[in-house]
């Protein structure tokens, strides 16, 4: 499409979103072509349809979907347009698929200021370049002052499950061993200090980062792999439970084997939260079959987004699926569910 | 993080559980309750019951001010939220608490009241400076640890000549309860073995200071320890009563040496005398009425006070009868003895004080502990 | 009931505010209800308020406390696999 469409370009500077842009008419055509079309820049975009016409690939499909609703929009280590492509691919990584395609609907704020919208999509754009995977189709809509809180995103994604992989909690068994990839409690406690006007010597940044790459490692290691799963929100401690539950196992964790940054760990006293809650953005969960732990943790080391990979405990036996763990002191306590949402505490 | 850290020691708690050990006398239980709700967190988070041997019961006491704030209390903060142009502030820990009907400030936000979470009052007195045409109500709870820091905000209103600013007060006192719990102890009315001991609060006494304590030991024969907030200080409290119980001593001891003294921060005190007076009566929830236990704002300071400023309708929330929290917080009953417990009473539902905050007993025992029941 | 943290000092600020590290992550706090808190003094912080000064010297007498090894009990920890379980306890049992 070469031919000048619109008679001024986007005002990026100091322009804001307005119910124009979400009718359906010029405005909103302009949006699309010269800020999201533009940026995620893939041949099935750029066929301007309303959908993206893909050859189906071999083999089993993974497919995902997730909402970004987070605040503030930009914060330590990211922003909510690279979270949303990390988190999506995330979902689909899990279950040992390569991402491939991915769809993004935003919803904008009326006034949302057009500076802002780019530097999401061009952080999206980016993000999506290093995964791999395109942003084939999306959607546009515009709605009230007040009605969304600057912007929310809504993506799907699809992925090819190399054949002969099979990773589900239903397979997760006793004897399994626990891994988690890196340190717990990076993203929550990245926003939320924001939030709380704390500084630090060494800023804590976001952990959001796709791992895609680390899961095609730990697959071609060759371990006996039962399940995978990233830790967001509700933290470690809300993942294991629902795996816990969904196949019916205990879990049994070493406090002393948990890794937890120590800003991390002092900004969780200070504020009274537990890190096994808090969201986490860039990490993942494994479940292996025990003898192949140490072979795991060793192709999780070897790879960047693994380098501070742990074995943080095993599968048990246990048809109340409670997830217990010895403390750093040698004593039992449980990990529960979570309580509603944990908030900072004075008690 | 220093001077916490080492406090936790994986090393020290293994010496400290083995001296212990050997220090109770065989056959003798040894019944002590920690008063503060910090304590029971640090007691199951470390999961220091495993460490202790089973002639050392601990009992949990009521010094969680959440829990023991009565649910028209919390009706009443969530009428005032819910009146115009006011933002009510309020700490993390009372969002979620449930008062008559299930209303809880966190629903009243979602059904449009401005409920706003801080961390500090001081963050509500600079809300009242920046929000002029909105009135702040900080709602402020807690112990004498919680109180000095209302008491600077209300000062600092008063500088700033704030019109819009008040505060909903709810602050309760230590040694009052702990005498109530002295007498009903020593009436041992239901049959109930007394109590033999008290581990005493870390950061309350770092303000009112060891000698409101005297008068456990002074008349009512009973050792006190005042523990640090670590899990080694509380072992090591629990170690320093058994040799008092065993040597038939009965004396205030302070463990928390390092940011306690006896006659604590006057400096404090002096400010919390300043800016409030007594109440005749107040109502624990779970406890009852005590006299002399509460604080509202001086005349003086009148115009700051949310009660006198707006008019409150009275609650007529009302407690399931069948919640057992009056009688586990006195230590005459443990969570499981409540049909309630653990069935329609969790902390995602809580029925009675026990169970609306993370360190009340039963809340701590489901969240933390419930893997010790014999099934 | 209390959730307050051991903080360092690190910089003093005006009208009784200052700014209080634990573990490499600062915030400002306020020293309104403490007298003579230099930089480097280690302090008591609830709700953003200092409450009182740390002793150092009482902190390391208070470990060293924990620390006393009891001979009888350093031999029966040796003796033991691992510590007793407890076991949960009626009410008046």
């Amino acid at each position: 499409m070469t031919a000048k469409r619109f008679e001024r370009p986007l005002d990026l500077k100091n322009g804001r979103i307005d119910m124009t842009h979400g009718s359906g008419g010029r405005a909103m055509a302009q949006l699309i072509d010269q800020l999201f079309a533009n940026a995620f820049d893939n041949p099935a975009l750029a066929e301007g349809n309303d959908q993206a016409r893909l050859d189906a690939p071999a083999g089993r499909l993974a497919f995902s979907t997730d909402s970004f609703v987070i605040s503030p929009l930009f914060f330590p280590g990211g922003d909510i347009g690279s979270l949303a492509v990390h988190g999506t691919v995330n979902d689909v990584a899990m279950s040992g698929a390569k991402p491939l395609w991915l769809s993004a609907g935003f919803i904008l704020e009326e006034g949302f200021p057009l500076s802002d919208l780019k530097r999401i999509i061009d952080s999206m754009a980016e993000a999506a370049r290093k995964c791999g995977v395109s942003i084939v189709t999306g959607d546009t809509k515009v709605v009230e002052k007040g009605k969304a809180d600057g912007l929310f995103i809504s993506t799907a994604g699809i992925g090819v499950i190399p054949s002969g992989i099979n990773l589900s909690a239903k397979h997760v068994q006793a004897g399994d061993a626990i891994l988690i990839s890196g340190p717990l409690g990076d993203h929550g406690v990245a926003v939320m200090a924001k939030r709380e006007n704390l500084t630090f010597e060494e800023e804590i940044l976001s952990d959001s980062a796709p791992l895609h790459d680390l899961v095609a490692k730990m697959i071609a290691s060759g371990t006996d792999l039962h399940a995978l799963r990233d830790p967001t929100r509700g933290g470690l401690a809300t993942t294991l439970n629902e795996i816990a539950q969904s196949a019916g196992v205990g879990m049994r964790l070493e406090e002393q084997s948990i890794p937890v940054r120590p800003s991390v760990r002092s900004v969780c006293e200070i504020l009274g939260l537990d890190p096994l809650y808090v969201a986490n953005e860039g990490r993942l969960i494994a479940f292996c079959a025990g003898k192949d732990a140490e072979k795991l943790l060793k192709s999780m080391r070897a790879h960047k987004h693994g380098a501070e990979a742990s074995i943080i405990g095993k599968v048990v036996e246990d048809p109340r699926a409670f997830v217990e763990m010895q403390t750093t002191l040698g004593g039992q306590r449980m990990v529960d569910w979570l309580t509603g949402e944990q908030l900072p505490r004075i008690c | 993080m220093k001077y916490i850290e080492e406090f936790r020691d994986r090393a020290l708690a293994e010496n400290l559980a083995a001296t212990i050990s050997k220090e109770v006398q065989p056959g003798r239980t040894y019944r002590f309750m920690e008063f503060c709700g910090g304590h029971t967190h640090a007691i199951y988070r470390f999961g220091l019951p495993d460490l202790l041997p089973p002639e050392v019961q601990m009992i949990h006491g009521p010094g969680c001010p959440v829990c023991v704030l009565p649910m028209a209390r919390i009706d009443a903060a969530i009428q005032l939220a819910q009146m115009p142009d006011v933002i009510l502030c309020s700490y993390g820990d009372m969002l979620r608490v449930p008062g008559g009907k299930r209303m809880s400030l966190l629903k009243a936000k979602a059904h449009g009241a401005d409920v706003r979470m801080v961390t500090s009052p001081h963050d509500a007195v600079v809300l009242a400076k920046e929000t002029p045409h909105k009135q702040i109500i900080f709602f402020a709870i807690g112990f004498e640890t919680t109180t000095p820091p209302t008491a600077v905000v209300v000062k600092q209103a008063r500088v700033w000549n704030l019109k819009n600013f008040s505060v909903f007060c709810n602050h309760v006192l230590t040694p009052p309860a702990l005498q109530w719990l002295l007498e009903s102890s020593a009436n041992a009315a239901d049959g109930v073995p007394p109590l033999d001991g008290f581990v005493g609060p870390s950061h309350v006494s770092a303000v009112i200071g060891t000698h409101p304590y005297e008068i456990a030991a002074t008349r009512y024969g009973k050792p006190v320890v005042i523990a640090g907030f670590e899990p080694l200080d509380v072992m090591q409290s629990i170690l320093m009563l058994i040799r008092q119980v065993n040597a038939g001593r009965a004396e205030v001891e302070n463990e928390y040496t390092r940011a306690v003294s006896r006659e604590g921060n006057v400096k404090a005190q002096e400010l919390m005398r300043d800016i409030f007076e007594l109440r005749d009566t107040f109502e624990w929830r779970g406890l009852g009425f005590i006299p002399n236990s509460a604080l509202r704002l001086r005349e003086a300071y009148a115009d700051f006070d949310a009660e006198r400023r707006f008019t409150l309708a009275p609650s007529e929330a009302k407690e399931n009868p069948a919640c057992q929290c009056p009688a586990i917080l006195r230590g005459a009953k443990v969570p499981t003895d409540c049909k309630l417990f653990g069935k329609t009473c969790t902390p995602e539902n809580p029925i009675g004080s026990c169970m609306v905050s993370s360190e009340g007993g039963c809340a701590a025992w489901y969240s933390y502990g419930r893997q010790r029941k014999t099934a | 009931m209390c959730l307050a943290i051991p903080a360092r000092i690190t910089k003093l600020c005006d009208d009784s505010m200052a700014v209080a590290d634990v573990g490499g992550v600062g915030r400002t706090i306020s020293l309104a209800l403490v007298d003579d808190v230099a930089e480097g003094d280690y302090v008591i912080v609830h709700v953003g308020y200092a409450l009182s000064r740390l002793d150092p010297e009482e902190a390391e007498k208070t470990l060293k406390l924990f620390a006393e090894m009891n001979e009888a009990g350093a031999r029966e920890m040796a003796a033991k696999a691992d510590l007793p379980r407890r076991s949960v306890a009626k009410a008046g049992a």
